[in-house]
């Protein structure tokens, strides 16, 4: 045919591929394991309603994105779009680029609809986020779906220090949807080297508000959980309870321990940073996945031997290396992509400036993470490091309750 | 060696240090720099809770232990807990 109408062409290209009805697609995709479904109309269209579990690529990204979007040609595919003609030429694509088993949905969504079958209205980011997480969405890893996973979770922030300031500023810029933070501490003067949250005409100020104001001005999407106090045993099961990951990134030992026993309790992923002068440490603790700190480091150190930060100085911008590393495990342990950092250990020397894996192991005689949920005790430590002036000789320890799951 | 344990031994990053298994190493390094011992070995000679010892970046702990082999030319890398943030 030389000249050819829509009308004309349209023909010869359904002549081409295989349609099938509304009732035989429904049928498909009721099937264990289902074809893949494509709705290929345009952004407006799919948010006036979709076919559950479709993925939505409009027609003319359809030969960029499949790649991404459905890597193995041999899945059954099955193309929609409002009334069947779209669809009939992105089904002669899909079988140009080698899928084998590609049909098009004849009568489209209408179609669908008006037989009964089940649809429902996508949710979908706002067309401000749409812009502020572009280049997320962009990312087949992420995407839109991944945007809205991260607009859903709760990330808990131990400290709003060194480590917790630049993790909180890339979490809520990533948008994060629910940052808890939780510090006891006023801003210092001498926070501001290092502590990119606070501010000098903030200092004096909770940093647990500080951090909310930064967060706030960055991303006004992200909701501030506030606690302005210290972790212990009678709070640490109600403030970890409910997030999906937590940050920790606390300047001191009883902290730590008493975080990484009640985790284990509460059973939320903790991605350890810690620092002191050039050199720092990121691993992450899935409970009873890896290794937990205390598979690690089975009891804290005296305090005579665990100088903190405050004594020994710190490089400022040693956290931010650390506490960004922090974040992108976050990241990914909420969209669920990667490789996690459980079970290595990585170590920074800004000095060298070298990254060394160090690999651990879960250790079968843990003191805790051995123990089912219900026999874990939490110790407080007598906090001994994180104050130098209110340091004290010795670390008793002793039980203050028995945690019950 | 770890930042906190360097002054102990005149600021070096690493030290040279001999032995077949990491208690001999650490018995020689303990025996040039006295200062560090009590950072890493408790009374009886063990290895202190609070600190890991690595040979090529495997940590001993649930392996050997003090008892793990190192070969001439292995990297130990010794670790205590740090708590910083």
């Amino acid at each position: 045919m030389g000249v050819a109408t829509y009308r004309e062409h349209l023909a010869a290209v359904k002549s081409g591929i295989t349609e099938i009805s509304a009732q035989e697609a429904a049928a498909r995709v009721a099937e264990q394991p289902g074809p893949v479904l494509i709705d290929v109309r345009e952004r407006d269209e799919y948010e006036q309603g979709f076919i559950p579990g479709a993925l939505h690529i409009p027609r003319g990204n359809l030969e960029s994105r499949i790649d991404n979007a459905v890597g193995d040609r041999t899945r059954p595919v099955i193309v929609y779009c409002a009334a069947g003609n779209r669809s009939a030429y992105a089904a002669k694509t899909l079988a140009e680029l080698g899928f084998q088993d590609v049909v098009s949905l004849r009568g489209g969504f209408a179609d669908w609809k008006q037989n009964g079958h089940e649809w429902k209205v996508p949710r979908t980011l706002t067309p401000q986020q749409l812009e502020r997480y572009s280049r997320h969405t962009l990312i087949p890893e992420v995407g839109e779906e991944g945007q809205l996973k991260l607009l859903d979770s709760k990330v808990l922030l131990i400290g709003a220090g060194g480590l917790g300031s630049p993790a909180a500023l890339y979490l809520a810029a990533a948008g994060v949807g629910t940052l808890g933070i939780i510090d006891a501490d006023v801003v210092d003067r001498s926070n501001l080297q290092r502590q990119i949250l606070h501010t000098e005409d903030r200092i004096g100020m909770p940093k647990v508000d500080s951090a909310e104001t930064a967060l706030k001005a960055l991303n006004p999407d992200v909701t501030i959980v506030k606690y302005s106090e210290r972790l212990t045993s009678e709070n640490v099961l109600e403030v970890i309870s409910g997030y999906d990951v937590i940050v920790d990134g606390t300047d001191n030992f009883p902290t730590r321990y008493l975080l990484n026993d009640a985790s284990l309790v509460a059973g939320v992923p903790v991605v350890h940073g810690s620092i002191y002068q050039f050199e720092g440490s990121v691993t992450v603790y899935a409970p009873r996945v890896g290794p937990c700190y205390r598979c690690q480091y089975p009891e804290p150190p005296p305090p005579e031997m665990a100088p903190s930060c405050a004594e020994g100085g710190v490089l400022g911008v040693l956290p931010g290396v650390i506490g960004t590393l922090q974040a992108t495990e976050a990241v990914k342990l909420l969209l669920g992509v990667g490789d996690p950092l459980i079970g290595r250990q990585l170590r920074y020397d800004a000095l060298a400036m070298e990254f060394v894996e160090l690999k651990m192991h879960r250790d079968p005689e843990c003191p805790v993470c051995s123990k089912s949920p219900e026999e874990i005790e939490f110790i407080d430590y007598e906090q001994f490091c994180a104050a130098p002036a209110r340091a004290v000789s010795a670390a008793p320890m002793f039980t203050i309750k028995e945690a019950v799951a | 060696m770890p930042p906190i344990l360097r002054q102990a031994v005149g600021g070096a990053r690493e030290v040279d240090a001999n032995g077949a298994t990491v208690r001999e190493l650490l018995d020689d390094l303990t025996t040039r720099y006295p200062g560090i011992r009590a950072h890493l070995l408790d009374d009886g000679g063990e290895l202190n809770r609070f600190v890991n010892v690595y040979v090529n970046n495997e940590d001993v702990r649930l392996g050997d232990g003090l008892e793990t082999s190192v070969e001439p030319d292995a990297t130990v890398i010794v670790l205590p807990a740090m708590a910083g943030g």
